[in-house]
């Protein structure tokens, strides 16, 4: 990814998800628990954020696989809104993001008198994943070509260069960003919007219209 | 022959470009595929379609078959019924023949499957072939296409020792994956858009077929495709027409599945189907022969409802075909049914038949919902489950097992950098030689 938003053009990426089976599962809260001490952290990212690059047809009831297999799962709602609350983006790193999980799930077991036991068919798989990166062929020269470019993205372009790269790059910070920070004060409040938005909380599609929301109101009126 | 460029029209030009280039670093690249029959079963459909797709896209593809007497298919398919869960008397007398089919299948195949640069075996019939190998080059992945969530333990514990000694395997769902000492690939089952089975028809085709099975074209039609098989609940979805009856008198019931022949309990369930329709002639009990994909395709096509109210399910595949058809599935929830069937979205998730049956009056009485819900199931289809997909994991599989394992791949023209968390640990343009 470039990052003079000057000088040198946004390339447009793509990406996809290669899942792999890690071979543990879990089919009560303890058993959760113990793995979660041991899995990759690959697994647990892929458990928060794989599931925006899966199909939705709407705002999901949970927001990550953890917090919904124990409310349908193990019909434990209360840990399941505890869970679904964690925002995996206030965590800088990933093991931390681990202790939280693993703090909020001992709690409960604290609370816990009886164990609940999930059918066989519902047990938790823990699954990691392997990112393609794709090249689209498509670039970005100005800023101000951001609100056609955007409105196209695909969710995979969006998940890239969104999300992942908050993992990716050592700034922790989204390539949008990253690219306008060069520019210099010129774009600051448009970065702390975009600062601002929660990737968290909403479905791709709804992320897209977002952006390209953000990026219409600082470019009205600016030719590409 | 299809090639890559005919899926174009159906998956967008992005897809196919991604294909391609996934596909540019591994140019050349000799990959063998392995199994026990050029035709017939779900396996040798998959590689009928994959193995030309791979060498269109510019690998070096050979698909090799491996022969054995009559003893050793039956043993072979114990193993099948064994690994998923059905116990199996076999013993030291079947491994042997099973291990001695292996040997004389290696004296012909040995020199091709050593300087292969990638060998996907597929199914246990041919796994004792790697450890027949002992100058191999390449990367060898077991690919299990069966549900082996819960295997009859004896016969997996044999066969374990075999696919330890694997770089990788592949399975279709988490839920049948193993423990195992290497890296175990997810890749759910796939539908070829092109094919027979799923290519469009038109509206007489869809009118002929039901002329020709005596249905009323004008009146509802409710269709289950699958096995007469007691996991596939037919009697429960006979039960469910019924409950619906009364308040759609119009209704007709289509179960279509496989001739019984050479399966007593499929011709047991199939009598049982039988008597409990008894004298209704609104209930059209169909007999197909495996190779009736158009009559297939045009009884889904042509149906009002379809179901797929299975107790017990590895992924069904007849439901990612009716969804592709644009048709919302009433589904059991259970097993792969439930990755496709978004509830209340590309159709609703049962438990019953009287379940069945409500969701069945409902989307009788609402039919522009059953039209939007199919839309939906027909997007999740393309963005899912199309060969096209399948093939991109294949690739990336192949890519990944030259790489050890990299958390990203990512390509640029010919390039591949391959990291493990933000450390370039590797950047090159690849050849077969960087094996």
């Amino acid at each position: 990814m470039s990052t003079n938003a000057n000088a040198e053009p946004f390339i447009v990426k793509d990406c996809a998800l290669l899942n792999i089976a890690i071979g543990k599962k879990a089919r009560n809260l303890k058993e959760m628990r113990d793995h979660l001490q041991n899995i990759p952290v690959g697994s647990i990212y892929n458990h928060f954020w794989g599931g925006l690059l899966r199909h939705r047809f709407d705002e999901p009831e949970y927001n990550n696989d953890f917090a919904e297999w124990v409310c349908y799962s193990l019909q434990d709602s209360i840990l399941a809104e505890r869970l679904s609350i964690i925002d995996p983006a206030a965590f800088a790193d990933l093991e931390l993001l681990r202790q939280e999980l693993l703090e909020v799930i001992e709690q409960r077991l604290d609370e816990t008198e009886m164990i609940t036991w999930a059918a066989l068919d519902m047990q938790f798989h823990f699954v990691d994943s392997q990112i393609l990166v794709f090249d689209t062929g498509e670039t970005i020269g100005a800023p101000a070509r951001l609100v056609e470019a955007v409105s196209k993205m695909s969710e995979g372009s969006l998940f890239y260069h969104f999300i992942d790269a908050r993992r990716r790059t050592p700034e922790m910070m989204d390539d949008f960003r990253l690219w306008l920070r060069p520019c210099g004060d010129r774009y600051d409040e448009l970065c702390s919007q975009l600062a601002s938005v929660d990737p968290y909380f909403v479905p791709l599609v709804e992320l897209r219209t977002q952006l390209t929301n953000l990026f219409t109101q600082c470019f009205q009126g600016v030719s590409g | 022959m299809t090639s890559i460029q005919d899926y174009t029209a159906v998956t967008g030009e992005d897809v196919i470009d991604r294909l391609r280039q996934l596909a540019r670093p591994l140019k050349g690249i000799k990959v063998v595929h392995v199994n026990s029959t050029y035709v017939g079963g779900g396996v040798a459909e998959i590689l009928n379609k994959l193995v030309p797709l791979q060498r269109d896209l510019g690998l070096d593809v050979r698909w090799e078959v491996i022969r054995g007497e009559e003893r050793f298919f039956q043993i072979t398919k114990s193993f099948h019924n064994a690994l998923q869960g059905i116990p199996a008397p076999l013993g030291d007398a079947s491994f042997k023949v099973y291990e001695e089919t292996g040997a004389q299948n290696s004296e012909g195949l040995r020199s091709i499957l050593e300087e292969a640069d990638i060998v996907f075996i597929h199914d246990p019939q041919p796994l004792p072939l790697l450890r027949l190998c002992p100058n191999r080059k390449g990367k060898w992945i077991w690919r299990c296409h069966i549900d082996l969530s819960h295997p009859y333990r004896p016969l997996w514990n044999y066969l374990r020792k075999f696919v330890m000694e694997y770089d990788a395997s592949i399975f279709s769902l988490a839920d049948f994956s193993q423990p195992l000492p290497h890296t175990q690939y997810l890749m759910p089952p796939s539908i070829d858009p092109l094919s027979e089975k799923n290519m469009d028809l038109t509206e007489e085709q869809v009118l002929g077929a039901k002329v020709e099975f005596g249905l009323d074209p004008e009146r509802p039609i409710m269709l289950q495709v699958s096995r007469f098989d007691r996991f596939k609940d037919p009697l429960g979805v006979v039960k469910a027409y019924r409950l619906v009856k009364p308040f759609v008198p119009a209704l007709q019931l289509v179960l279509a599945g496989g001739g019984a022949t050479d399966d007593p309990e499929a011709e047991a369930v199939l009598a049982e189907v039988r008597s409990e329709a008894g004298t209704d002639k609104d209930i059209h009990v169909l007999q197909l022969p495996p190779d009736a994909h158009a009559t297939i395709n045009a009884l889904q096509r042509g149906a009002d409802i379809v179901l797929q109210k299975s107790l017990k399910e590895g992924f069904g595949l007849t439901v990612t075909e009716a969804m592709w058809k644009g048709k919302p599935v009433i589904g059991g929830d259970t097993g792969g049914i439930r990755l496709q069937v978004v509830n209340h979205h590309t159709g609703f998730l049962v438990k019953t038949p009287e379940g069945a049956a409500l969701r069945t009056r409902y989307l009788l009485r609402h039919p522009d919902m059953a039209a939007v819900m199919g839309h939906k199931a027909k997007e999740l289809v393309r963005q899912n489950f199309l060969l096209t997909r399948n093939l991109r994991e294949y690739l990336s599989i192949m890519l990944a097992r030259m790489f050890g394992d990299p958390e990203r791949i990512e390509l640029e023209g010919n390039a591949v950098r391959a990291v493990t968390g933000l450390k370039t640990f590797e950047t090159c343009t690849v050849k077969s030689s960087v094996f």
